[in-house]
């Protein structure tokens, strides 16, 4: 009974972030950052280098804490209940987390481990998530001998095997190939297709479809955050994201 | 409770493999116990008279004595090793993957803490066995006494190392952590010589030794070795244990420790 309400809660707001501030010594990193996901939607978090991104990141996944704001997730404050927010979000990081010299599918084991999911449920749970990425052939291979796009494809996959509500994944097409990254942004908007709440972190605005919602920052602040269609009116994209965050650059 | 012990049985099993693929640690890390057991002690022998002091009851070869401090020396070189593995987990990522994971922070270090005390008990009784090839034995007993020792100083010197590897970011320091932890902490012990033999030069090193928890932690299994108990050294290791492991959880801890400092983009 409880479950459901709180499944009706989480269905409303993915991910809610309100007032989120941080700093490294006097550098102000994020200030005021406020803004809550839509359910089932892909939502780039679109700024330039520096902007915070990263920053904000750790703080959605608790590797900082930040005595200012509030973030939830799928209902549950990740300041008061952690692990019951942490068990609802899958992360990708930029930089790779893999253990090269295992398979595909121990690497999945491993993690799925980690979220107290082990046998015959943990081995169901990857083969299925592999096989939404499209990777279910190579399960037995070494990571070692992946290339750049179908590691990336298996550190999306992982993040799926607990059944998260929320995907972040932060810049994680740095690095590959025109191709491959073509790829993986094609998986993803698949993934929230499917009904999975993406929150995308790029400063790269052809990996944004139309139909997307973007929330733009720029040097720790929100300066936008709307669909795609709207953000951009009748010019591209890219237009539009180079003249914001250059007005802000020069005021 | 079983989420619990699934985490932590992954991540022993995942340190165990990662052991297992680097044959060359696993190398290392028995020749040099081995060669200061054959070598140094052979040399040695003849410059340092023992008197029976307890556990021993009689007259003792210098190999004897040092066989549990050289026990120490592994669980000392693995605890730093494990350290350095943490901070490279720190540098590819890996540990990110760890702390994301739901279950409490301090049962995931705990689990890794585990699972390099695994690794190195191993090491220590193929150590054992290989010395026992040379003639150097104690009761078969005092080989099974020994084991719960050997979690107690493993996880003492385990948590040591966790404590370092939040302090330090780059694996290029970790050579200062040789010259200022692992040297100093081994030399100043009673792994190699007696706490009155060291009286006998310095007063101020015997003190010093008596206060480093490597000395507790080397008293530890050679009582274990004969079976019985040095109840002074396992307060001090359990001590130093709790303060280590406070203060890596601490160093961890995203409120306070090294996370924080961390510059992001």
């Amino acid at each position: 009974m409880t479950m459901t309400m709180q499944d009706d809660i989480s269905r409303m707001t993915a991910l809610d972030v309100s007032g989120l501030g941080y700093s490294y010594g006097a550098r102000r990193a994020l200030d005021g950052v406020s803004f809550a996901l839509r359910p089932g939607r892909f939502t780039a978090l679109l700024g330039p280098n520096g902007a915070g991104k990263s920053t904000l990141f750790a703080l959605l996944t608790r590797l900082f804490v930040s005595g200012e704001g509030k973030i939830t997730v799928a209902g549950h404050d990740l300041a008061r209940s952690p692990r019951a927010a942490l068990s609802r979000i899958g992360v990708v990081f930029q930089q790779p987390t893999l253990d090269l010299d295992m398979s595909v599918a121990a690497n999945m084991r491993y993690f799925a481990a980690l979220h107290g999911i082990s046998g015959r449920d943990a081995d169901r749970r990857a083969a299925e998530a592999l096989a939404r990425l499209g990777m279910q052939e190579r399960a037995a291979e070494k990571v070692r001998n992946l290339n750049g796009g179908h590691r990336r494809r298996m550190e999306i996959a992982r993040a799926l095997i607990h059944a998260p509500q929320v995907l972040l994944l932060d810049e994680p097409t740095v690095g590959l190939d025109f191709k491959s990254r073509q790829a993986i942004v094609a998986h993803v908007h698949d993934l929230a297709q499917s009904g999975l709440t993406v929150f995308w972190a790029t400063h790269l605005v052809d990996e944004i479809r139309d139909g997307d919602d973007v929330v733009v920052l720029h040097r720790g602040k929100v300066l936008a955050h709307e669909p795609a269609e709207t953000l951009r009116g009748d010019r591209p994209l890219s237009d539009v994201f180079i003249a914001m965050t250059a007005e802000e650059g020069a005021a | 409770m079983r989420l619990w012990l699934t985490a932590l049985l992954a991540i022993v099993r995942r340190e165990a493999l990662r052991f297992v693929h680097q044959r060359s640690r696993f190398l290392a890390a028995l020749v040099r116990p081995l060669v200061w057991l054959v070598v140094f002690a052979a040399g040695f022998r003849a410059a340092l008279g023992l008197s029976i002091i307890p556990p021993y009851q009689t007259y003792i070869t210098y190999e004897v004595y040092i066989l549990p401090g050289l026990c120490g020396m592994i669980q000392l070189f693995n605890g730093m090793q494990s350290s350095l593995s943490l901070v490279y987990d720190q540098e590819m990522g890996s540990m990110r993957l760890l702390l994301t994971s739901p279950l409490p922070r301090w049962w995931l270090l705990l689990s890794k803490l585990l699972a390099g005390v695994a690794v190195s008990i191993l090491q220590v009784y193929v150590f054992l066995a290989v010395a026992a090839g040379f003639g150097i034995t104690v009761a078969p007993l005092g080989y099974v006494a020994l084991l719960p020792a050997l979690v107690i100083s493993g996880l003492m010197l385990g948590s040591l190392g966790l404590l370092i590897s939040s302090t330090i970011r780059q694996l290029e320091n970790f050579a200062g952590v040789m010259n200022f932890v692992i040297f100093p902490m081994f030399f100043l012990s009673t792994a190699l010589y007696p706490l009155w033999k060291m009286a006998e030069s310095s007063t101020v090193l015997r003190d010093i030794c008596a206060f480093n928890p490597f000395t507790h932690a080397v008293e530890l299994l050679r009582f274990a070795l004969y079976q019985s108990l040095n109840g002074w050294s396992l307060l001090w290791v359990c001590l130093s244990f709790a303060l280590f492991f406070g203060l890596a959880l601490l160093g961890y801890d995203p409120a306070h420790g090294m996370t924080r400092r961390r510059k992001g983009g």
